[in-house]
C-alpha cells in the first residue's frame, strides 16, 4: 500500500503536465498561424507594449512582498493628467502648468513659489536639424540653478560642448532627459529642436524695422 | 526501477512548470524614472528599494530632494543607507512619520524582486551597447 500511494500520485502529476502541454500547444500553434504569413500589414512594426502597470504586474516589484499592496497604481494617479507619448505617458510639464499637479517647491512649506528665470537659449546646431531653443522658465519650475550650474552647465555662453552622442550617454541634457525627464526618442526631437533655422529673433527683426525707417 | 521513473518525472514537471511560469509572466513594464536601489540591500539582507520618481514628482519639484536635501543625479550615487534614514537625511527628511509614512513600514520601499542591479528603469543608457573597453572581462 505504501508503494501504491504515490505512483498515484504521479499519474495526477502526469495528468496536470499534460493538461499543460495541452492548452500550451494550443496556445503556441496559433501564434504560429499568425507569423506563418509572409505579408502581414506592418511587418516590423512591433506591437504596443502595456504601460503604467500596477506594480504588482510591473515586473519589478515582487508581487508576493508585503508592501506591494500598499503602492498606488501608476494609471490612478495620471487620471487626470495631461496625457504624452513616451515617458511615464505623462507630460509633466503642462501638467504642472495647466494645475493639475502643484508638488511642492519646498519641504515644509506648500505656499512656497519657485524662482522662475524666463530666459531663453537659443543654440545653433550643427546639421539640418532645427535650432534648439532651450527654457529657462520651464526648467526652473522644477529646479534650483545649482542643479545645473555650475556643474553640468558653466553659465557661460559658449562654453559648453554638447552633442547628441553627449546626452544620450547620459551626460549634459542627458543628466535628467532619458532618465526621469522626456527620453530621447523620435517623437521628442522636436520638442528641443524647434526654432527653425535662420529664424530671426525679436531684437534682430526690431532693428531691421528700426534701420527702414 | 519505480523511484527513477518518479525522479524523471518530477524533474520534468518541475521543468515544465518552470517553462509555464517562465511564459506566464509578465514583461518587465515597470515605470519610467523608476530606480532600482540595491546597493546594500539585499546584502544585508533585505529586497532591493524602488524608488517611484512619478510619486514623488506629483508632490515635490525636482528640486526638493536634489537640492535640498542632497541627492545625486545618479542611481546609487548618494550613498544613501538606512542611518543616515533615521537620522532625518535623504529619504529620512519626510518619511519620519509626520510629512510621510515613517521607516518601520519596511516592505513599502524594499518591495523589489530578488536580484535587481541598482539601475534607472526605461533609461536610454540601458539600451546602449556598452563602451569596447567597458565590456572587455
Amino acid at each position: 500500500m505504501n508503494v501504491q500511494m504515490p505512483s498515484l500520485k504521479f499519474i495526477v502529476l502526469l495528468f496536470i503536465v499534460a493538461a499543460l502541454l495541452l492548452v500550451f500547444g494550443v496556445v503556441h500553434q496559433a501564434g504560429a498561424a499568425e507569423r506563418k504569413n509572409p505579408n502581414v500589414f506592418n511587418r516590423l512594426l512591433k506591437p504596443k507594449k502595456p504601460f503604467n502597470l500596477p506594480p504588482a504586474k510591473d515586473g519589478y516589484h515582487d508581487p508576493e512582498g508585503e508592501g506591494v499592496a500598499y503602492l498606488q497604481p501608476p494609471k490612478e494617479a495620471f487620471k487626470d493628467l495631461v496625457p504624452a507619448k513616451v515617458g511615464n505617458h505623462v507630460d509633466w510639464v503642462r501638467s504642472l502648468e495647466s494645475g493639475k499637479i502643484t508638488p511642492r517647491y519646498d519641504r515644509l512649506d506648500p505656499k512656497a513659489k519657485p524662482i522662475v528665470m524666463d530666459l531663453n537659449i537659443v543654440r545653433e546646431v550643427k546639421g539640418s536639424m532645427p535650432d534648439v531653443a532651450y527654457p529657462h522658465k520651464q526648467h526652473t519650475e522644477w529646479l534650483d540653478c545649482s542643479n545645473c550650474h555650475p556643474a553640468i552647465f558653466i553659465p557661460q555662453k559658449g562654453a559648453n560642448q554638447i552633442s547628441m552622442a553627449a546626452i544620450l550617454m547620459g551626460q549634459k541634457c542627458g543628466v535628467c532627459h532619458g532618465k526621469v525627464a522626456f527620453p530621447i526618442t523620435a517623437k521628442t526631437c522636436r520638442k528641443c529642436h524647434s526654432r527653425p533655422k535662420g529664424r530671426k529673433g525679436k531684437k534682430a527683426k526690431a532693428k531691421k524695422a528700426a534701420s527702414k525707417k | 526501477m519505480n523511484h527513477a521513473i518518479r525522479k524523471t518525472g518530477l524533474s520534468g514537471l518541475l521543468v515544465m512548470l518552470l517553462t509555464v511560469w517562465g511564459l506566464a509572466s509578465p514583461p518587465a513594464r515597470a515605470e519610467y524614472g523608476d530606480l532600482v536601489l540595491n546597493e546594500h540591500a539585499e546584502k544585508e539582507g533585505m529586497p532591493p528599494v524602488i524608488f517611484p520618481h512619478w510619486f514623488h514628482r506629483i508632490r515635490f519639484r525636482c528640486k526638493v530632494c536634489h537640492a535640498d536635501l542632497g541627492f545625486q543625479f545618479k542611481a546609487g550615487g548618494s550613498g544613501i543607507n538606512m542611518l543616515k534614514i533615521i537620522d532625518g537625511k535623504y529619504c529620512g527628511a519626510c518619511h519620519n512619520g509626520e510629512i510621510a509614512w515613517s521607516v518601520e513600514n519596511c516592505n513599502i520601499c524594499h518591495s523589489g524582486k530578488p536580484g535587481l542591479k541598482t539601475q534607472v528603469i526605461g533609461s536610454r543608457l540601458g539600451t546602449l551597447a556598452p563602451p569596447r573597453a567597458a565590456s572587455k572581462p
